[in-house]
């Protein structure tokens, strides 16, 4: 099969829903723009017109309700930010308005949103170009939630969510754009609501979260090194979420490591560990751990950044306190960084 | 009267060489921040922080080195921040974006479009309750009044007549994007005329046309008690973020520079300084001194060390 990138995986998803649904229509700050959101909205102007493919004022909080009337009218429009912090200034027309939309109506009707928003990461990035957020929207009954990590992925979870009949957050990560992969010619869907093994195993699952995926198998083939044989699942959807997924596999391994790309805190893997205890309790060799971003804003300067995200070698070294193994040296191993970009593909 | 001017010409001097030693130097990639450049701007801060006491405080946005220059004057601080060292009162969590200096009135600056203009308004309602006198200028770009967030800030400093001066730095961009693409509406001063505030509108690039323009729009703000609005017109000579130009991207053309350049804030200012009799020699002492300074900061910075990693931790909350 052809290999491409997540983000021509996205394009095309775009390419292809807009030619086959005429009441798709993308709009967002810099969408039509020569840099086209980093390639992935590139030919949409030139295929649609400025009336599909329509750049805006800096009016997130209007501009999402907009998006929600023309929803509720009877369109599909995708509303593009290419920084997930930005979305927070239309925390309102989501929570107040586009997750209650139908709830509202009765379920007589309801609004086929999808907002895709791309999560920032390195090159001192800080603290207003970095955020997740997936949790927070999570939070809030009436919004999907869903985070490709793999091109497949990105095409067949993209064109789920601009056919699904309710507001979709589409969570992006920058650093997962330039990965290679084989992805299907043509219109495929991957359906919202279904996790996928990323990688089989015996002795322990990780439960990861978009750029956590990358880092939790750069830290199983390490691990496999030493005997240790790790299971990835990748939800994809926090919601709704493939709980069964998550379940089975836990109920095999009888050890759980949730990664997020995201604060610990409240987050999503809380929502894991709760579900894994719940569930697998008696089948449990250890507590779940959970690891993710520093509980702070995050920094600019390199060093600290490091800190405050894991990555492969946080993985291997909290799963070696949980198999109680000792230490491995580490120093040969090249981890992934905003100069050493992962390809792909998994 | 001409000592201000001439010290007008060396802050606009000091910026112009940080910036140039930032092109220099950041392809060493050292300076791990994302870099949205004043160059064409400078005139703007520079002028209207001369107009302002040390004591009064300011904003910015993202697209913040010449006014955190034009504030504080400290370079060694500007150079240790950008570099991310322990130096730095930041000490690196900050970078380019987020610069800012409580001491010297500069109170912070926000990557989020049009989120200082609240902010500032807060600082300058909290100034009037403490009736200490002092003056809040925010700057934003033409882009930030597109956010319903200004027009509910101008309407609470109209409604409460606070000491603040809003002034929108205007390049007719935002990043790649027109005002024709952008704006609903003709002139932005016009609306804003409509609330109960003076405006003022200027598209010259010379610094001292900037400071007496915003002296009489404070004087108004101190005498009449209503906030003011300044629209100043200029150029971004730069990509939106990045240290390189970018007129082949095709959104506008490199002759619109050339006829900016040709005022071009920097030399625009050394040329009538010249034309009102200051001696060259003393613009070009104060030209050796300001890019000594820059390169001594620079140096210092790059032979700083970086802060240890606990203190990732460390300024979350008051007292930790
Ligand atoms: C709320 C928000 N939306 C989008 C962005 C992305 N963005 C960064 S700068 C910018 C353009 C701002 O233009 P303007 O206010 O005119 O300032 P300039 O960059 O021209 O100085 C945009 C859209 C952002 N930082 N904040």
């Amino acid at each position: 099969m052809r290999k491409i990138t997540f983000c021509e995986a996205l394009n095309e998803a775009l390419v292809e829903e807009m030619e086959r649904d005429p009441s798709v229509f993308i709009y967002g700050i810099g969408v039509p723009d020569h840099k086209k959101i980093f390639g992935s909205t590139n030919h949409l102007l030139e295929k649609f017109g400025p009336d599909r493919c329509l750049d805006t004022p800096i009016s997130e909080d209007a501009m999402t309700g907009v998006g929600l009337g023309a929803a509720i009218n009877g369109l599909r429009p995708i509303h593009v930010h290419i920084r997930v912090d930005f979305l927070l200034l239309a925390m309102n027309q989501l929570a107040n308005m586009a997750s209650s939309c139908r709830y509202g109506f009765g379920g007589r009707r309801g609004a086929p949103l999808v907002i895709r928003a791309i999560v920032g990461r390195g090159w001192g990035q800080g603290f207003q170009h970095s955020k997740s957020m997936h949790a927070v929207m999570a939070h809030i009954p009436g919004l999907k939630v869903v985070l490709p990590t793999t091109p497949r992925d990105a095409k067949g979870l993209l064109i789920a969510a601009i056919r699904d009949d309710d507001p979709v957050l589409f969570f992006e990560h920058r650093w997962l754009y330039w990965q290679e992969a084989e992805v299907p010619e043509g219109s495929f869907v991957e359906p919202l609501g279904k996790g996928r093994i990323l990688r089989k195993g015996s002795d322990l699952t990780i439960v990861a979260t978009s750029w956590m995926n990358v880092e939790a198998v750069h830290a199983a083939s390490i691990l496999e090194r030493r005997g240790v044989s790790i299971e990835i699942v990748d939800p994809r959807c926090l919601v709704p979420l493939d709980q069964a997924i998550i379940v089975e596999s836990v109920k095999k391994t009888g050890r759980c490591l949730v990664a997020d790309n995201d604060w610990v805190y409240c987050g999503f893997s809380a929502e894991v560990a709760a579900l894994v205890s719940d569930a697998c309790f008696g089948m449990l060799k250890g507590p779940v751990k959970r690891i993710g971003f520093a509980q702070t804003p995050c920094p600019t300067v390199r060093h600290l950044e490091n800190a405050f995200y894991p990555n492969a070698e946080t993985i291997v070294r909290t799963i070696e306190r949980m198999l109680d193994l000792p230490e491995m040296d580490l120093s040969g191993e090249r981890f992934f960084s905003h100069e050493n970009r992962f390809k792909g593909p998994f | 009267m001409i000592d201000e001017a001439i010290d007008i010409y060396r802050k606009l001097v000091l910026i112009r060489r940080s910036e140039e030693a930032i092109r220099r130097w950041y392809g060493q990639d050292e300076m791990k921040t994302p870099m949205h450049m004043s160059m064409g701007e400078e005139a703007i801060p520079v002028g209207v922080c001369a107009a302002l006491a040390s004591t009064d405080q300011v904003m910015g946005t993202y697209r913040t080195h010449a006014l955190y220059l034009a504030k504080t004057d400290d370079v060694d601080g500007f150079f240790a921040e950008l570099y991310g060292r322990a130096s730095s009162p930041l000490r690196g969590k900050c970078g380019s974006m987020h610069l800012s200096a409580p001491e010297h009135g500069m109170m912070g600056c926000s990557a989020i479009v049009a989120s200082a203009v609240p902010v500032s308004t807060g600082l300058a309602f909290a100034n009037r309750y403490q009736a200490n006198g002092k003056l809040v200028a925010v700057f934003f770009g033409d882009g930030a009044v597109e956010g319903g967030v200004f027009w509910e800030s101008l309407n609470f400093a109209c409604l409460r007549q606070l000491p603040i001066l809003l002034v929108c730095e205007d390049n007719g961009l935002a990043v790649h994007t027109l005002p024709e693409t952008r704006h609903g509406y003709d002139s932005i001063t016009q609306l804003v005329a409509g609330y109960r505030c003076d405006t003022w509108e200027t598209d010259s690039t010379d610094a001292v046309v900037v400071r007496d323009l915003a002296r009489r729009a404070i004087g108004r703000i101190r005498e009449g008690k209503r906030p003011g609005f300044l629209r100043c017109r200029y150029y971004r000579y730069l990509e939106h973020v990045g240290i390189n130009t970018d007129f082949d991207a095709g959104y506008r053309t490199e002759e619109g520079y050339r006829e900016w350049l040709a005022r071009d804030p920097v030399d625009l200012r050394r040329r009538l300084l010249l034309e009102q009799g200051v001696p060259e020699e003393r613009l070009c002492r104060i030209e050796a001194v300001e890019t000594e300074r820059v390169r001594q900061a620079v140096e210092k910075a790059k032979a700083a060390e970086f802060c240890n990693q606990s203190a990732l931790y460390e300024g979350v909350f008051a007292g930790a």
